[in-house]
Parts: C-alpha cells; sequence; structure tokens
C-alpha cells in the first residue's frame, strides 16, 4: 500500500514545487517507487522544475475525464526509472478536479507505487484542498517569516478538519514541519524568526531545515531536483529530509551559521 | 549591566517583535476555530433585543466562548451606557 504524501504551505512561492521535486527524487533514488503528481491545474510547473516539460502529452485532468490512461500520462524520469511525474493540466482551471476523480486515480496508483507525493497548489482553494484530502503524511513548507508561519497555522487546522483521516475518524495525518529558505546568518543578527520560534508557535515535528540557497534557482533554472546537486547544501539538505523521513536519525545540519575563515571574511559570496 | 545591554533591552530585535505576533494571531484564530458558527448571530440579535430598552453602542456587548477539557462556557457581557442616555 503506498503513503501519500502531501507538499502544502497555503503562502505561495515558499518552495512547494522545488520541495515536491527534491524529496520525490530522494525516494526514488533510495529505490522506492514514487510517483510525483502537480495539482497546480492552471499553473503547473512542476513539469519545468522536473526538466520534462517537453514530454508532457497527458495530464492529471485528461485521466481523470477518461480521456487518457493513467499509464499514458505519468511520465518516467530519465535520471531515475523508479521515478514517474504526473503533470497538472495548463489550460483547464482547478473546478476540473473532483473529489471521486482524484480519489480514483490516487487509488490506483497506491496499487503499483510505493510513495505518492502530491504538489500542492498555493491558497485553500480545491486544488489544495483536493491534494490533501487523502493524504497520510503532511510535509508543511514554511519560510521563517510571519505570513507563511500564519498561513501554515491555518493548513494544519484545515489538515485536522477536511481530510479524508479526519472525515472518517482515522488516525489523523502525520505532519512535519519543512523549514526552508533560511539564513542562520540572519537569525542570528535577530533580524529572522529562528527553527525553535518556529517550532514553538507551531508545535510540528521537525523534519529539516533548508537554507537559504544559490543552489535551488540554479537547479531549477536547469530542470534539475536540487536534491541531485549533492554537493549543495540545499541538496544535502534535502537528502537529510528524505533519509529522515524513512526513520533514519540524522542530525539538524544548516541552522548554526557556517564559520567563515579569511578568505570568506574577505570575499563575502552569500 | 553595560551600557550596552542598556540599548539591546530597550530595542527588542525584528525577529522577537515577529515571534510575539504570531503567537497572539495564531492563539486567537485557533480559539476562534473553536467557536460555534452561531455566536456572531447571536451576538447581533442579543444586541437588537437590548436596543429596544437601552440605547448601547455596538461595541457595548461582547460575547466570549471557552472549551475546558470538561465543560462549555458561554460568556455575555454587556456595558450599559450612563443614566441620561436611556432611551426615554
Amino acid at each position: 500500500m503506498a503513503r501519500i504524501i502531501v507538499v502544502t504551505s497555503g503562502k505561495g512561492g515558499v518552495g512547494k514545487t522545488t520541495t515536491s521535486a527534491a524529496i520525490a527524487m530522494g525516494l526514488a533514488k533510495k529505490g522506492h517507487k514514487t510517483a510525483v503528481i502537480d495539482f497546480d491545474v492552471g499553473l503547473r510547473n512542476l513539469d519545468l522544475v522536473m526538466g520534462c516539460e517537453r514530454r508532457v502529452v497527458y495530464d492529471l485532468v485528461n485521466v481523470i475525464n477518461g480521456e487518457a490512461a493513467l499509464n499514458q500520462a505519468l511520465i518516467r524520469d530519465k535520471r531515475c526509472n523508479q521515478l514517474y511525474i504526473l503533470p497538472a493540466s495548463q489550460t483547464r482551471d482547478k473546478e476540473a478536479l473532483t473529489i471521486e476523480g482524484v480519489g480514483k486515480v490516487l487509488e490506483e496508483l497506491a496499487k503499483e507505487f510505493k510513495y505518492v507525493v502530491c504538489d500542492s497548489p498555493a491558497g485553500i482553494e480545491k486544488g489544495a484542498t483536493l491534494a490533501m484530502y487523502f493524504a497520510d503524511d503532511a510535509f508543511v513548507v514554511t519560510n521563517p517569516e510571519v505570513s507563511s508561519v500564519r498561513d501554515s497555522d491555518r493548513m494544519l487546522g484545515i489538515l485536522a478538519s477536511k481530510s479524508k483521516r479526519a472525515e472518517n475518524n482515522e488516525e489523523p495525518i502525520k505532519e512535519y514541519l519543512l523549514l526552508t529558505r533560511y539564513s542562520p546568518d540572519r537569525v542570528k543578527l535577530g533580524e529572522m524568526l529562528s527553527v525553535e520560534d518556529v517550532q514553538e508557535i507551531l508545535s510540528l515535528h521537525l523534519l529539516g531545515v533548508i537554507p537559504e540557497s544559490k543552489s535551488v534557482l540554479n537547479a531549477s533554472n536547469s530542470g534539475i531536483p536540487v536534491i541531485l546537486d549533492e554537493k549543495s547544501d540545499a541538496g544535502q539538505a534535502y537528502d537529510d529530509v528524505v533519509a529522515r523521513y524513512l526513520g533514519e536519525d540524522r542530525p539538524h545540519r544548516f541552522i548554526d551559521e557556517e564559520k567563515k575563515g579569511l578568505f570568506g571574511k574577505l570575499f563575502r559570496s552569500k | 549591566m553595560s551600557l550596552l545591554d542598556y540599548f539591546r533591552t530597550t530595542k527588542p530585535s525584528s525577529a522577537s517583535i515577529a515571534k510575539e505576533r504570531l503567537q497572539i494571531l495564531v492563539a486567537h484564530e485557533r480559539s476562534s476555530k473553536t467557536q460555534p458558527s452561531y455566536l456572531p448571530q447571536l451576538q447581533k440579535e442579543l444586541l437588537e433585543v437590548i436596543r429596544k430598552y437601552v440605547n448601547v453602542e455596538q461595541d457595548a456587548i461582547s460575547v466570549n466562548f471557552e472549551q475546558d477539557d470538561d465543560q462549555e462556557i458561554l460568556e455575555l457581557n454587556i456595558v450599559l451606557p450612563d443614566e441620561h442616555d436611556k432611551v426615554s
């Protein structure tokens, strides 16, 4: 039976798609057959971040409407044969998604895949609520910034009340905090909320901290999930996140300011 | 306490301001989520009834709902105006 993960945040631009691409690739690289679905109907972007935008033929809405079979719409990743991408429709709007339709697609995916990662759109409308409705686990992507933290708290309320698990009185969705775009040096200066601050406000289990990093933009520029950039701090941080999610005990990194040597002090590159 | 510490305590960092604002906001939003949905309507109707007899302001009534483990408390607070403000 597959585990369904929703990557959510409420607020836009905090790193949901970057995170979805990274963790899906990470899980697949560890040998787990993984599918990643773009729920942002009308504004699809996961294909671009994954680097498969020119291979999109059919999409999620086509499958829901019975215009294409699931196997026709799934795009196999060229770098990892355990990973498949189900893109969103670019031309339709979110009303094209139905709870029955999404449920059927996920049920079919669950037979074949170990993990299904749902990349939620921003907001709390249909695409976002459907992306989380069937979830077993939720990765709440949050920036250390007031509006993002507030929206994350709002999403926690929705996760707890408007999911299939909540409606059926089952065990609630497991919620994890993923703090992204973190700048340890700004935290030290008192200019940014710290990991502890955000954890205290949201009281969530911390899955990982992704530092603000040039490698994220570099990766999306070239359509490569940042986790494949093994030399980068963000890539390593996502690798830790995947390992922790799978039960490995890894200490948190990139939370403290990196010590700069004389060279670093003279030539501040960050 | 050095002079430097004095300046530090008088000027809190923007991060600590953010934290404080968020804690208040989040606590407020969480408590309002558990309130019964009829509260605003109740408040409106109560105001109408009271206004038949006493000329009170819109914000003279506050309705609070609190939930403990074993009991629910509906708290109603009406501020009456001074004697000469009364209707006829």
